[in-house]
């Protein structure tokens, strides 16, 4: 299917809803991998709103992107109690292990703050990282 | 072949409860997946006719099964980390299959809520006013009175907004109450429901729990029939901090950028969609089910100091030994808190410091360890219960270090829509930065022949100091939410109670 028609699908599916938008933003997203003008514009005439409407909603939240990025995604907490734990000495070699291929993201809070450093990749949850334990999920990311 | 009771929190997940579990399916066992007990340290925690394994991996199984393993604790019911809390929201932790009707009716399930039909809207809001129940998100404002506000208001449409949104770093009870029993919850939504006559409730809940959103819509499926008319839906949130404060959230359930409203209007008279709308805590609604059962609201109002009743779930986080949930009426100290049921650090040096409610507490230093566990004594003592996260540091940590964090979280996470947050918050990082630096030089603007009125001289670390505090005095008194004016709490706290960390002489010496 056409990434429009796909659009139009996930459209359809929320328009009964009541603020019907982050959901649709959700959905496109997922799919797409992220949500650019053209699904902007589509999305913008489903719900009859300006373009600049959504924009601002996609430019709002961090979970949504205006262009694709194709590279596995590895998320760290770096908020307060996984800094008590040690995160932030983690953080050089996870950056090496990651180096292109792989897009670090700071996440704050896991909400797994008793037995930090965490990770998250996808919906995998990892718990009590170490150097070397983080730099493995990394590599195998 | 015995029942082999395995923690499905997402913490034992993370701890690879996923593979024990496997090897003891391999093994012939019946796998029942139960809610987290809270004990995080321990986890995965494993539960074999009744008695309790500690830091399960798939290796152990067969000692397990053979009776030979060192890794028993006894029955996990009278551990002394469970048998010394009293637990109220938290009493089927451990003990129930989260998605199972069976267990919560068993357990009490649904009796608030039919006791709530018989004796009505107004005697529903008695009961949580009498109670004396407070908002658990953090402002700790008086449940039954926003319920009564909405019940009064006049309106075709009203909801139930239940924040879930649970971005402060070193809490997590909002996560386990949801994935652990989320019928809780979704009755107390249908008793708030009942009280104010709302037709429709949303849940917002957090991108980042994977876990919860799963079971949270499921447990919302079995349990429609039950609740109706109410309705319930669940709608996540797309990894803004600042939508866990209330207005914001509201906008963005409306589908608009997550940024604060002005109050007034209050989002009981004019809320989601501009209708009268009650917005409260997981902790909070899920706190009402046992407030409303006979004799409930007499229990909890009979439970805890002051003006803070009941019961709060708190959770224990960070660099801590024994971390967790650890559920207790109000008035404990904090010094009981982190060494006696937290049993100091894990890492087994000193405390230095301890964040109570999330990134926006202030520092406390050990030796306020004998504050209690109160919303006025915190607050007299310039800091913040919240939402009931203690985070704790060791002796590694760099306070002016988590200053400058404090700021550039606020900075990263600010919605944007007033002043003193959005600007102050960068300008604050860059304080805290020329204050290590000790002071500085006037830069080429201010030495510009123009700006004859400014000063030309160099300031020293004191006068950063100086600035560094009006600022804070600013965005204290001049944000619209509690991301800009909270900010100061950790940044004032660290540079109060630990000045060496920012090059200035130690606390007593001038």
């Amino acid at each position: 299917m056409t990434q429009e028609g796909r659009i139009a699908e996930i459209c359809e599916i929320h328009a009964g809803r009541e603020g019907p938008l982050l959901p649709i933003l959700h959905d496109v997203q997922a799919e797409l991998g992220c949500v650019d003008a053209a699904a902007e514009m589509q999305i913008a005439n489903a719900l009859n709103i300006s373009r600049a409407e959504v924009r601002g909603v996609v430019s709002f939240y961090h979970d949504f992107s205006a262009e694709p990025d194709p590279r596995p995604v590895v998320q760290i907490c770096r908020a307060e109690a996984c800094k008590a734990r040690g995160v932030e000495a983690l953080m050089p070699s996870a950056s090496a292990a990651a180096g292109e291929r792989v897009r670090i993201d700071t996440v704050y809070c896991l909400g797994l703050c008793s037995v930090g450093p965490n990770a998250r990749i996808g919906d995998d949850l990892h718990a009590r990282l170490n150097g070397e334990r983080l730099t493995r999920l990394i590599e195998n990311a | 072949m015995s029942i082999v009771r395995i923690s499905s929190d997402a913490v034992a997940r993370a701890c690879g409860s996923a593979e024990v579990e496997r090897a003891f399916t391999e093994a012939g066992c019946t796998v029942e997946r139960v809610s987290g007990w809270g004990m995080h340290w321990l986890e995965p925690v494993v539960e074999v006719d009744g008695i309790g394994y500690a830091e399960v991996t798939a290796a152990d199984v067969s000692a397990i099964l053979g009776g030979s393993s060192d890794k028993a604790i006894g029955a996990i019911a009278e551990h002394p980390w469970i048998s010394s809390q009293q637990r109220l929201t938290f009493a089927r932790a451990g003990r129930t299959r989260p998605l199972s009707m069976e267990d919560y009716e068993a357990t009490g399930g649904w009796a608030g809520l039919n006791r709530a039909r018989r004796i009505g809207p107004e005697a529903i809001v008695e009961e949580v006013t009498s109670s004396g129940l407070r908002g658990r998100g953090g402002a700790g404002f008086p449940a039954g009175i926003k319920w009564q506000t909405v019940a009064g208001a006049q309106a075709a449409r009203k909801y139930i907004v239940c924040n879930a949104d649970e971005g402060d770093s070193g809490t997590f009870a909002d996560r386990m109450l949801i994935e652990g029993d989320p019928f809780a919850l979704i009755e107390g939504m249908a008793i708030a429901a009942l009280a104010v006559g709302a037709q429709k409730g949303f849940v917002y809940l957090r991108s980042e729990y994977p876990d919860a959103i799963v079971t949270l819509n499921a447990a919302i499926d079995l349990a429609a029939a039950k609740i109706a008319p109410f309705e319930i839906e669940v709608r996540v949130g797309a990894g803004a901090y600042v939508c866990g404060e209330e207005t914001s959230l509201l906008n963005s359930l409306e589908g608009k950028r997550g940024e604060v409203r002005a109050k007034p209007p209050l989002p009981a008279l004019q809320g989601l969609f501009g209708q009268p709308t009650v917005v409260n805590n997981v902790l909070t609604l899920a706190a009402v089910p046992h407030v409303l059962m006979d004799g409930g609201s007499a229990q909890y109002g009979s439970l805890g100091m002051g003006r803070s009743k009941g019961t709060m779930p708190i959770q224990l986080a960070g660099n801590i030994k024994h971390g967790g949930l650890y559920e207790t009426a109000f008035g404990i100290t904090l010094g009981e808190l982190v060494n006696e049921i937290g049993g100091g650090t894990a890492s087994g040096r000193p405390v230095k410091a301890v964040q109570v409610g999330g990134p926006l507490g202030a520092y406390i230093h050990p030796d306020q360890f004998d504050l209690p566990f109160d919303y006025e004594a915190y607050a007299g003592a310039d800091a913040l219960i919240g939402h009931g996260g203690v985070t704790v540091f060791d002796d590694h940590a760099d306070m002016a270090e988590m200053a400058r964090f404090a700021f550039q979280f606020c900075a990263a996470e600010s919605c944007g829509k007033c002043t003193p947050c959005r600007i102050g918050a960068v300008r604050g990082r860059e304080l805290i930065g020329r204050i290590l630096d000790g002071g500085r030089e006037a830069d080429a603007l201010e030495r510009a022949p123009q700006m004859h009125n400014t000063s030309t001289a160099t300031r020293s670390r004191a006068e950063e100091v100086t600035l560094l505090e009006d600022l804070c005095e600013v965005m204290k008194d001049g944000s619209l939410c509690a991301l800009g004016g909270f900010t100061p709490y950790p940044v004032l706290s660290a540079i109060r109670n630990w000045p060496e960390d920012f090059g200035l002489p130690p606390r007593g010496e001038t």
